[in-house]
């Protein structure tokens, strides 16, 4: 991009001076070839980062930064080794003598539903991705995902119709569509995985008691009253109550958070 | 250097002496502060309390107001759209509802202004990167819903109030958690797979700040979960998204309407005129400005763009003078800095512990005050310095199996297991390397319980707006924030859009606030918003020339 004389560079490096070329060196320095181009970057880079080092400005092929999106698809090579790896470049290392390129956008056909209509039987993934029953178990798709899913297993679950499995299986799918890319039945392994985890929320999954309860409670506006009251309290006084109130995490032990 | 376990040998050493007090420090924890320990502690050590990282913005609305200095320079800064480049007599697309960010904001307005009667082909999305390229994608930890019989929304509506130091605006802060259980009923409909017990009722964790457990998770793909159907919903609708094409600046009328937006292409360069009766801005947050120069958590497209936007049409910002920085960032290995390990750890049971293994702060302390105690760790010398001078403490992971039995760690924690794995490290044997990161944008555009912004025709929800959690929010609240205001933006840009009126399309409300800059001597050399930011090798930038 021509604008982009405006410069914001990362700065990640909190309480420290700025890495100097002589650290660098010590590090090591390794080659790789963009697209069959060949750079000299650091090592320890991620794939996402050395592409950046070498000048790239991203517009495709980065999301997140952070193994979620599956935006940074990326095949590679070592050279005079055969095998081609599959990874996310914003996890990868770079490696020296490693031929990159990206996979940015996947042209997979998604089935279009609606989940409210639909009826959660066993054969419903087979209905609406008919050409899961070709496969033909090369488990190509699971050497290929960057999430080491058992990505052939959870289309196993599909064929049976077990959707529980599916969903189960294929959890931390990052939808990056490499399973879909090398399959040699046109597989769309991460639509059906999708449409499995929303009937098994919707459907199958046990439904929470106390959230009807709660539902009904609120219709009926019982909390309106209270809320109201603390909307208009002083600030001393909701400072105090704010401060006295009984913490039910000094008994337990669970806590979660972002 | 020898790298044994993932780690350099030096850290490794330390780590053999985190092993060794280990049983200690797990019998014997670290107690709360006191409130004037907080207070010291802040002062010292947190950006929000400290000089030099903010100062007061010099033209606009919010003229004379404090806010951090990444988001004053981009205030004060050219707009990037010179209005004699743009013919607004032709309009690329002619819609009721233009929704200005494909996250969770604002995928869930569409799906409810679709709900509200506004047909698909009215809507339109238009996102800077894919649609669902977001920080919805990436939270972890959960979302808040008060839905227990020993919890209440009164409750939730107190955390959230005390939380945000009681500066949110109250009617938010009730709008958020009487509308919470609606929202987790509607994802249980679209088909969320949230973590539940054998009996169907949800398993709630509790979090720093909260003084119930009703944090509903999804593993730790939370948001992920939460994202996957949302956008599922809307492609099963087919509403139309436009990626890769981010809003530069919003549309106005002569009657002093919001009334579209021009967006860019990202890859043809090419500008597009969009007209739209009413305009929802959910464009997120702001961590890739690197505020205070901290890392970042935040996906790529994170730079603030809706509050430049919404500034130049004379929206006002709130709370923008404080920044959520979370103290569990990584800080090792490299390729990871500024990357979430999340709050979960700390509430299985982990404990920040610095280099001679011992412990120096209450594990679940609120996210300011436990990051200014890492902080001050570090800065007095008791942190692990890396190979890239890179400060940070341990987390010492391994506690938690030793509390909740072995496998715990993998079955809830499996993306932060997978992270580690890739660079050799196993942390159900080992802790992790953290630091503080920025996070969270706390405030942003004013809006009311109806999602309205003070300039007719634009509404906002998510990350980008203020006033909800005042100026601190609390874990797990963002995700249910975009699900409630999302929501009711749009509901209530519906409604208002039905009636709407648009006049003559304008965008003289940047030749005016270019004159405002001139009148207040700011002669800016930049200019915003700026899309995304700059991450190339500084040496390649130096030799690059804007011939191309
Ligand atoms: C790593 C991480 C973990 C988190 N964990 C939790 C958690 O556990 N619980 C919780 O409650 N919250 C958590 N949060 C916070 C929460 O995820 C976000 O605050 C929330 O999802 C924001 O939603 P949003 O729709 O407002 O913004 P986003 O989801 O960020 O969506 C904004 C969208 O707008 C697009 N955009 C930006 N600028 C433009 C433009 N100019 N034109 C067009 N489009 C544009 C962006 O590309 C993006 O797609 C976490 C955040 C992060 C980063
Ligand atoms: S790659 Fe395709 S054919 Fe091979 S195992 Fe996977 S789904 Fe089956
Ligand atoms: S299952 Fe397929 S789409 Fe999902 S993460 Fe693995 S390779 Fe990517
Ligand atoms: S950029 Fe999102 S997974 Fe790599």
């Amino acid at each position: 991009m021509s604008k982009s004389k405006q410069v914001v560079i990362e700065k990640k490096k909190t309480g420290r001076a700025n890495k100097s070329e002589d650290d660098k060196e010590k590090q090591g320095v390794v080659e790789v070839f963009i697209m069959g181009k060949s750079y000299r970057v650091p090592a320890g880079l991620t794939i996402m980062k050395a592409l950046e080092y070498a000048g790239y400005r991203f517009i495709r092929g980065c999301g997140c930064r952070a193994g979620f999106c599956g935006a940074c698809s990326t095949v590679y090579r070592i050279e005079d080794e055969q095998k081609l790896g599959f990874d996310l470049a914003c996890q990868k290392l770079v490696e020296d003598k490693m031929y990159l390129v990206q996979l940015p956008f996947v042209p997979a056909a998604k089935a279009v539903y609606d989940i409210n209509k639909l009826e959660p039987s066993d054969s419903v993934l087979l209905t609406y991705y008919p050409e899961i029953a070709r496969c033909v178990s090369c488990n190509t798709c699971t050497k290929s995902c960057p999430q080491d899913i058992e990505v052939m297993k959870y289309i196993q679950s599909a064929i049976r119709g077990d959707i529980a499995k599916c969903a189960e299986i294929s959890f931390d799918c990052i939808q990056c569509g490499l399973c879909a890319m090398r399959c040699p039945a046109d597989i769309k392994h991460y639509h059906v995985a999708q449409l499995a985890r929303r009937i098994r929320g919707k459907y199958l999954d046990p439904k929470s008691k106390n959230l009807a309860k709660r539902l009904k409670e609120i219709e009926e506006r019982k909390f309106d009253e209270e809320i109201e009251k603390l909307m208009k309290m002083d600030k001393k006084e909701i400072m105090e109550l704010y401060r006295n109130r009984k913490i039910e995490a000094e008994e337990s032990v669970i806590a979660g958070g972002d | 250097m020898k790298i044994i376990n993932g780690y350099p040998d030096y850290m490794m050493e330390s780590i053999e002496r985190v092993e060794e007090k280990r049983e200690r420090n797990m019998k014997e924890p670290v107690k709360p502060m006191s409130l004037k320990d907080r207070e010291e502690i802040l002062s010292k050590y947190h950006p929000d309390y400290m000089e030099g990282t903010r100062r007061k913005v010099r033209v606009g609305v919010d003229k004379g107001k404090l806010m951090y200095n990444g988001i004053v320079d981009l205030l004060e800064a050219k707009p990037v759209v010179d209005p004699k480049d743009i013919d607004l007599g032709k309009i690329d697309y002619d819609v009721d509802i233009l929704i200005i960010g494909g996250g969770g904001a604002g995928t869930v307005a569409a799906l409810f202004a679709y709900e509200s009667g506004v047909p698909r082909d009215r809507i339109l999305i238009v996102t800077k990167l894919r649609h669902g390229d977001a920080n919805s994608m990436m939270a972890q930890g959960g979302i808040q819903a008060a839905d227990r019989p020993e919890d209440s929304p009164v409750l939730h509506y107190l955390d959230i109030y005390g939380g945000g130091h009681f500066t949110n605006k109250p009617e938010l802060a009730r709008a958020l958690a009487l509308d919470a259980p609606g929202i987790i009923r509607w994802h249980e409909e679209l088909g969320v797979m949230y973590d539940r017990q054998d009996d169907g009722e949800f398993l709630e964790l509790s979090g720093g700040g909260t003084c119930r457990n009703r944090l509903h998770s999804c593993k730790d793909y939370s948001g992920m979960e939460l994202m996957r159907n949302i956008r599922d919903r809307a492609r099963n609708l087919q509403i139309p998204v436009l990626e890769f094409c981010p809003v530069v600046e919003l549309l106005m009328d002569d009657k002093g309407q919001v009334a579209g937006g021009v967006a860019f292409n990202l890859e043809t360069y090419e500008y597009y005129v969009i007209r739209a009766k009413a305009t929802i801005l959910a464009t997120g947050g702001s961590g890739r400005l690197h505020l205070s120069n901290y890392p970042t958590t935040n996906h790529y497209g994170a730079t603030g763009d809706g509050l430049v936007m919404a500034y130049h049409v004379g929206a006002n910002l709130l709370d923008l003078d404080t920044i959520q920085i979370h103290p569990t960032g990584d800080a090792y290995p490299e390729a990871i800095v500024g990357v979430l390990s999340t709050e979960k750890i700390r509430g299985l049971g982990a404990i920040p512990v610095n280099k001679n293994g011992d412990p120096f702060v209450f594990p679940l302390e609120p996210r300011d005050v436990e990051s200014a105690a890492l902080i001050r760790e570090c800065k007095e010398g008791r942190g692990i310095v890396t190979p890239t001078g890179m400060p940070g403490v341990w987390l010492d992971t391994p506690m938690i199996e030793i509390i909740h039995g072995e496998g715990t760690i993998q079955s809830q924690l499996s993306g932060e297991v997978r992270k580690f794995k890739r660079f050799g490290i196993d942390i159900t044997k080992y802790p992790i390397l953290v630091y503080p990161t920025l996070h969270y944008q706390n405030g942003g555009v004013e809006i009311n319980e109806k999602t309205e912004t003070r300039v007719p025709g634009l509404f906002a929800a998510g990350e980008v707006t203020g006033g909800v959690h005042g100026k601190n929010r609390l874990m797990g609240n963002s995700l249910l924030d975009y699900n409630v205001f999302g929501r009711r933006a749009g509901i209530y840009a519906a409604k208002y859009a039905k009636k709407a009126k648009i006049g003559k399309l304008t965008l003289s409300h940047l030749e005016k606030y270019s004159r405002m800059l001139e009148e207040a001597n700011i002669r800016p050399t930049k200019t915003a918003p700026i899309l995304l930011p700059e991450y190339r090798g500084e040496m390649a930038i130096s030799r690059s020339l804007d011939i191309f």
